[in-house]
């Protein structure tokens, strides 16, 4: 095994991909969302539970690679206690790092706490996709509470 | 071309060796690199193949000496170049038992099956008068395809039913992937207009019974239009034999170029058939209000062509013919076994289609039990193995076997005993590495 595959799949995130923190769907969400990545077949619904204008949880289903998976479940771990603002800012650093092909981002790493182990997915373009899915769907979800 | 009533022309169905291959391999630059530390073990031709220098010369030749526009000028370089794409055309026709004028220039497989249907559709609103009236479809008549088909050979026959008010029935496939041809014999009947079906199939190497669905077809009086993308690469094909009406192939999968492909279809059918794209290159006469259309093939082939391409597919089938393409089809049968054997002994990997013991194409695709499709390719590539994962477009083929996606491995005339080797023993790799081994 290459060191960069050990990168890519490090254990904290195949340990996420099994655990999946925050799966199951609950009937009072405040807003959802459903994402296909059409390519791979993988998709996610994704929930977001607010109380005044903060996030209280973010509940999830979905099939599909274990990186899709690690990366729903990380964002369930940040995301309660975000203001939706905060939750913004987090999804644009997010996507930040996954589109810095490898290089990381300097600073503010600390703002997406455990899911910064997702770093290793922005050497492989082909992945990136993966790790955005729930990210998209939390975005999406954000987009609805504005409607 | 061998001819199953050609006496004169012994098949020799003696297998490839593995020393012959690794000689043959040498004529494919893309197969000599090092993949992350690794000598590449491509095992991916099912999606696209890699090329021998032969065929990047012939488009590289073409474009040094004899680059023109084909049919029309009266200089040397558009003669010389009408004829190499005449003569490609005549290559490709003697390859799969057809006439020349059988013989359609398309972008690519998927392009012949939307040329198919958008003629039907057309003839269905008047088009091509009389002559075109076995195209005509309405409600109440059926296209059959079945539930084994590439999208490229679903979606276009979904949307010609939706434009027409005709019905899409599908064939349905048994657990192993092979066609239930009990309910193929209850769906085929009078008011089936047209039947499509891949030769083999690109998810489970399944080997579809041709003459079979051929005659229940023609008994009912409906067309048959067959998908060869995975067959005309790998074993020896007589359309004209088989019977079918119409058939479609790329080239890229086939050690030619992207950009070509290849619609044949009965000289009398391709007449009649109104054309899809219209334009430059495919008419008589044209009047400001209306315009006459050249028979077949030119009536299909509007505006400019691919010649490098089509020129480069014929060297790419002159480099198969050399080698043999019924030994090609023996060695891929070899590795095929050897694949499906492979895989089935290995815990918690499940085989898509035909099992051990059945015949079957060069390819297998299979299921890890707790491992995405999309993890274990790049578990794969960390070992220089190149595999495709995903639907392989055919989702409601994976739906069938109960899964969104597979990893398959498929091989081709450059692929050794040793390549086989390799993946499945990565394949026996990947659970653990993924920590859901018990």
């Amino acid at each position: 095994m290459s060191g960069d595959l050990a990168g890519l799949y490090q254990q904290v995130i195949l340990d996420h991909s099994r655990e999946k923190h925050g799966f199951g769907l609950q009937p009072d969400a405040d807003a959802s969302s459903h994402q296909v990545n059409p390519t791979c077949g993988d998709e996610l619904t994704l929930q977001l539970h607010v109380s005044d204008g903060v996030i209280s949880s973010v509940t999830w289903e979905g099939a599909g690679c274990s990186i899709s998976m690690a990366s729903a479940s990380l964002l369930t771990d940040l995301a309660p206690g975000l203001s939706l603002g905060d939750a913004r800012q987090r999804i644009a650093l997010f996507r930040e790092l996954m589109h810095s092909r490898g290089a990381g981002i300097d600073d503010d790493d600390e703002l997406l706490g455990d899911a910064i182990v997702l770093e290793g997915v922005s050497k492989y373009v082909a992945r990136v996709k993966c790790a955005m899915l729930a990210w998209v769907a939390l975005e999406a979800d954000l987009a609805q509470l504005d409607a | 071309m061998p001819h199953p009533t050609d006496t004169t022309t012994a098949l020799d169905t003696t297998p490839l060796t593995d020393a012959e291959v690794l000689l043959l391999r040498r004529d494919f630059p893309a197969l000599k690199q090092q993949v992350n530390g690794h000598e590449l073990i491509y095992l991916d031709s099912g999606a696209t193949s890699q090329k021998p220098a032969s065929v990047l010369d012939a488009e590289r030749s073409f474009y040094e000496h004899d680059n023109s526009a084909v049919h029309r000028g009266a200089h040397t370089l558009a003669a010389n170049a009408t004829e190499l794409f005449e003569n490609a055309r005549a290559t490709v026709a003697r390859f799969v038992g057809a006439r020349e004028n059988e013989i359609v220039w398309t972008s690519n497989a998927t392009e012949g099956l939307n040329l198919i249907a958008y003629g039907m559709s057309n003839a269905s609103i008047g088009r091509g008068g009389a002559d075109a009236a076995r195209f005509v479809l309405r409600e109440g008549d059926e296209i059959v395809t079945t539930e084994g088909e590439h999208h490229a050979n679903l979606v276009p026959w979904q949307e010609l039913a939706a434009r027409t008010g005709a019905t899409l029935r599908h064939i349905p496939v048994d657990d192993d992937g092979a066609l239930r041809m009990d309910e193929a014999v209850r769906m085929i009947g009078s008011r089936t207009k047209l039947v499509a079906f891949t030769h083999v199939s690109n998810v489970t190497g399944v080997i579809n019974p041709v003459e079979e669905l051929v005659r229940l077809a023609h008994d009912g009086g409906a067309l048959v239009v067959l998908d060869a993308c995975q067959s005309a690469p790998h074993r020896v094909l007589d359309l004209a034999a088989l019977d079918v009406d119409f058939a479609v192939f790329s080239g890229h999968k086939m050690l030619a170029p992207t950009g070509i492909g290849v619609l044949y279809g009965r000289s009398e059918l391709l007449d009649a058939l109104p054309p899809f794209l219209t334009g430059g290159s495919m008419i008589t006469t044209v009047t400001l209000d209306s315009s006459g259309y050249l028979p077949a093939p030119q009536r299909f082939e509007a505006g400019t062509q691919k010649v490098s391409q089509a020129i480069a597919l014929a060297a790419a089938i002159d480099y198969l013919t050399a080698v043999g393409v019924d030994r090609i089809e023996a060695w891929e049968s070899h590795l095929g076994a050897r694949l499906v054997e492979g895989f089935s002994a290995l815990p918690g990997v499940r085989v898509l289609g035909p099992g051990v013991g059945v015949h079957r194409a060069g390819l297998a695709s299979v299921d890890v039990d707790g491992v995405h499709a999309h993890d274990v390719g790049q578990f794969l590539d960390d070992r220089g193995i190149a595999v495709r994962v995903g639907h392989h477009c055919a989702q409601p083929l994976h739906r069938r076997f109960g899964v969104t996606a597979s990893t398959r491995a498929s091989a081709y005339l450059y692929n050794t005993t040793a390549d086989v080797d390799a993946v499945i023993d990565g394949m026996g790799a990947v659970r653990s590495f993924f920590g859901v081994a018990s």
